[in-house]
Order: C-alpha cells, then sequence, then structure tokens
C-alpha cells in the first residue's frame, strides 16, 4: 500500500500545528541506499543505557503502584512482508490515568501521579512480540479547537531493521466516542484508522489482575541484503 | 499487509525519548569528532522548540551497523538548537551501488509533523565528492545548498527550515 493511502498528510489544516510546519514542496522521492537500507539495531542503539528487564512495566517503576485501570498491552511487529522484526526496540510513552504527562509543558488540571511515570521500553523478542504493563491512559483536553480532547493513546515508536522502517505512531483504543472529533487520529486516511486502534484481547486478560489490549504493527519492507 | 500509519511525536516526549548521551555518537576523545549543530525553524522563522532529531550514518570507513552506533538522538531546545557529536562517514554505496559523498541521514519529529521528515547531511568541505553525488547532483540550486552543512568552529552547521524560503529539501524513502 503506498505511503498516501496509509499515511497522513504533513499538511493537515484541521491539525492547526501543521499550517506552519508541513512542508510546502513535495517530497523529493529517494532511492535507498545502503544508508537508508540499514539502521540502528537492537540494543546497541541506546549507548550505555541498556534497556532493564523491568522497563516494559510501567507499573513497577516506583515505591507504589499508580492509580488506574492496569492493562497489559502486546503485540507483534512484522515487515511489510509479514516477517517478524525481532530484537528490535519499542518505545512507549503515555498519560496517566487522570490524562496527565508529567512534562513540564502540560498543563492540564488533572492530578499528576506520583507513582506513574508513563515510559516504557522493551526489545521484541525472537518471534517479534512485544509486552508491556501499563495502566489505560485518559483523554485530554488541547487548544486546537473548541473543546478539543485528545482519544486516549499510548505513543509508540519503533526501529525496525532500517532507516526506511522508522516509525513513531500512536495506539488507541476500541470504541473510544472521541475518534471523530480528533484531527490526528482522523488525519489517516479511513480505510487505514483501524490500523491504530487496539482490540481488546480477552485471551491475554490476567484474571484478577489485568485487562489486555493487542496491537500489532507492520513497519514498511525490510530492504534486501546486499552488503558486498 | 496494511502498513501501520504514522502519527506525531506530539509535545510531550523530551521526558521519554531523549537520554543522557544520545546525541553522543562517538566518544568527546574519537579521532576526528565534531559537532554537528543547527536549529529547527518553522514557516514563519520561528525556532521550534519541541522537535527530536535523529541521525543514523556510516562508521569513517564506511561501514554501517555492527560495533559502530551510527545513531544520534537529540531534542530541540527552546530556541530550536540541537547538536550530535559525530565523526564524518565513509563513502557508502547509493542505489544500484554507485558512489556517494559523506553523508548522514537524519529523520526530524514534531508537534505538527504527522509524519517524520527525512533529509540528508552532506558536508561542505567535500565539494568534489558532493559534484558528483547522485542525489544532490540531482538536484536544483538552490534546494541542493540547503543539504550541505557548512564549517563552524567546532565542526558543522546544519538548520533545517520546515517550511517556505530556503526550505530544507525532504525525501520519501
Amino acid at each position: 500500500m503506498t505511503y498516501s493511502r496509509v499515511h497522513p498528510p504533513l499538511r493537515w489544516p484541521a491539525y492547526r500545528s501543521t499550517l506552519r510546519r508541513a512542508p510546502s514542496s513535495p517530497l523529493v522521492t529517494l532511492p535507498p541506499g545502503l544508508t537508508e537500507q540499514t539502521g540502528p539495531a537492537g540494543a546497541a542503539l541506546l549507548g550505555d543505557h541498556q534497556v532493564d528487564p523491568l522497563d516494559h512495566d510501567l507499573t513497577r517503576q516506583h515505591p507504589s503502584e499508580p492509580l488506574g485501570e492496569r492493562i497489559i498491552v502486546h503485540g507483534q511487529v512484522r515487515d511489510a512482508g509479514g516477517r517478524p522484526v525481532p530484537d528490535s526496540l519499542v518505545e512507549i510513552w503515555q498519560t496517566n490515568a487522570a490524562g496527565r504527562y508529567p512534562h513540564h509543558a502540560d498543563q492540564h488540571p488533572a492530578p499528576l501521579d506520583p507513582n506513574f511515570t508513563g515510559v516504557g521500553r522493551c526489545l521484541t523478542d525472537p518471534a517479534g512480540n512485544y509486552r508491556f504493563v501499563s495502566v489505560k491512559p485518559g483523554a485530554y483536553p488541547w487548544r486546537n479547537h473548541d473543546n478539543a480532547w485528545r482519544p486516549a493513546h499510548i505513543h509508540f515508536s519503533l526501529f525496525g531493521r532500517a532507516f526506511t522502517q522508522r516509525l513513531i505512531t500512536q495506539m488507541y483504543f476500541p470504541g473510544d466516542p472521541l475518534f471523530d472529533q480528533d484531527p490526528i487520529f482522523n488525519s489517516v486516511p479511513a480505510a487505514a484508522r483501524p490500523a491504530l486502534v487496539s482490540r481488546f484481547d480477552l485471551s491475554q486478560t490476567v484474571p484478577e489482575w489485568a485487562l489486555a489490549y493487542r496491537f500489532d504493527i507492520v513497519l514498511g519492507d525490510t530492504p534486501v541484503e546486499e552488503e558486498g | 499487509m496494511m502498513l501501520t500509519p504514522a502519527q506525531t511525536i506530539g509535545p510531550f516526549f523530551s521526558h521519554a525519548l531523549p537520554w543522557p548521551d544520545g546525541p553522543h555518537v562517538v566518544a568527546a576523545d574519537a579521532p576526528g569528532a565534531f559537532w554537528l549543530r543547527g536549529r529547527v525553524l518553522d514557516g514563519a522563522g520561528e525556532p521550534v522548540p519541541d522537535a527530536l532529531i535523529e541521525s543514523w550514518q556510516a562508521d569513517p570507513d564506511g561501514r554501517l551497523g555492527g560495533p559502530f552506533r551510527g545513531f544520534g538522538r537529540c531534542p530541540t531546545d527552546p530556541h530550536g538548537w540541537w547538536a550530535i557529536r559525530t565523526v564524518k562517514p565513509g563513502p557508502v554505496p547509493g542505489a544500484g551501488g554507485r558512489p556517494q559523498a559523506p553523508h548522514l541521514a537524519l529523520s526530524v519529529f514534531a508537534r505538527g509533523l504527522l509524519h517524520r521528515v527525512v533529509t540528508r547531511v552532506y558536508f561542505a568541505d567535500e565539494p568534489t565528492a558532493n559534484a558528483a553525488d547522485p542525489v544532490l547532483s540531482g538536484l536544483p540550486e538552490p534546494a541542493r545548498g540547503t543539504l550541505v552543512a557548512g564549517q563552524t568552529e567546532d565542526g558543522y552547521r546544519f538548520d533545517i527550515r520546515l517550511q517556505g524560503e530556503h526550505e530544507t529539501v525532504f525525501f520519501a524513502v
């Protein structure tokens, strides 16, 4: 599926911040060379800060547990050809259960949670699977338009195996009533929007402990290695 | 398979994605280490204080991956400045194995960018290689010049103009 049928356009007036930041000129097609066909891989790109085994559990990063509805978020990372992407860094960040980021620029008058930073990372396993434990993020207001609210979402950052596969996206929750008025979600062509919505996954819930959502991710093609 | 669509990085990532040595592709005492610095500016010429720059490159011998990290990550400061400490990459073949001038691949993420934008950094002190580079030589002036980092006291400078006059060339990859 081509770029324009999946990814949002860079200029999307309903999302006002695009007006001064989206390039005016069309993108120039770059036949990828070896620089673009390779990429930072595994934990090595984190330098001295290797991924800690507990980094995937956002509920265990402080002395006590955060407030909110405990959730498991898991899925598989594959490339456009359906091949799993193993040993690849996945980074996430999100609000707390009240819809607040612990970020200096977040002025939403919702409480901070001293037991929740909302940042996680992990490496995909040999089958391309990842798994996080967190709490369900909250919706929050923003000033894009009158009475604007972002649907609850979790930011995802993925590397794949090549520079061309680098992706930052947002995962949403099924049935969110805020989808219709959110210009960021709706900047994606309608046929591709379901790919941003996780699905409730009863099979991975943990009885008497946590609900589960599945979010599978498909990156671009893995370049054929032609190292000489 | 349907690709997962991109979404903006948003304004609230600076507590999540940067790490202390993210801008250090190489150690301070690495032979040939320099600072690549620049500003990110919007269509009104205003600094973009909430962008994230990522770089990817070969080592000085033109090798990608392996023990050489090759990756840099730096958020912009309140004045739109970013900086990455690195070395000049060796020659890397382009599409069809054609030789290319030394270059870095750069991603720019920011609030207001629904998908990253991608560009390349070339070096002003490589005029012969730049003139023969298949990507650079395919661009008209003045667009070509937006991809060439100028020399400074401690390295090179590469400003990124997202929109408007002197807009940086961005690539679809």
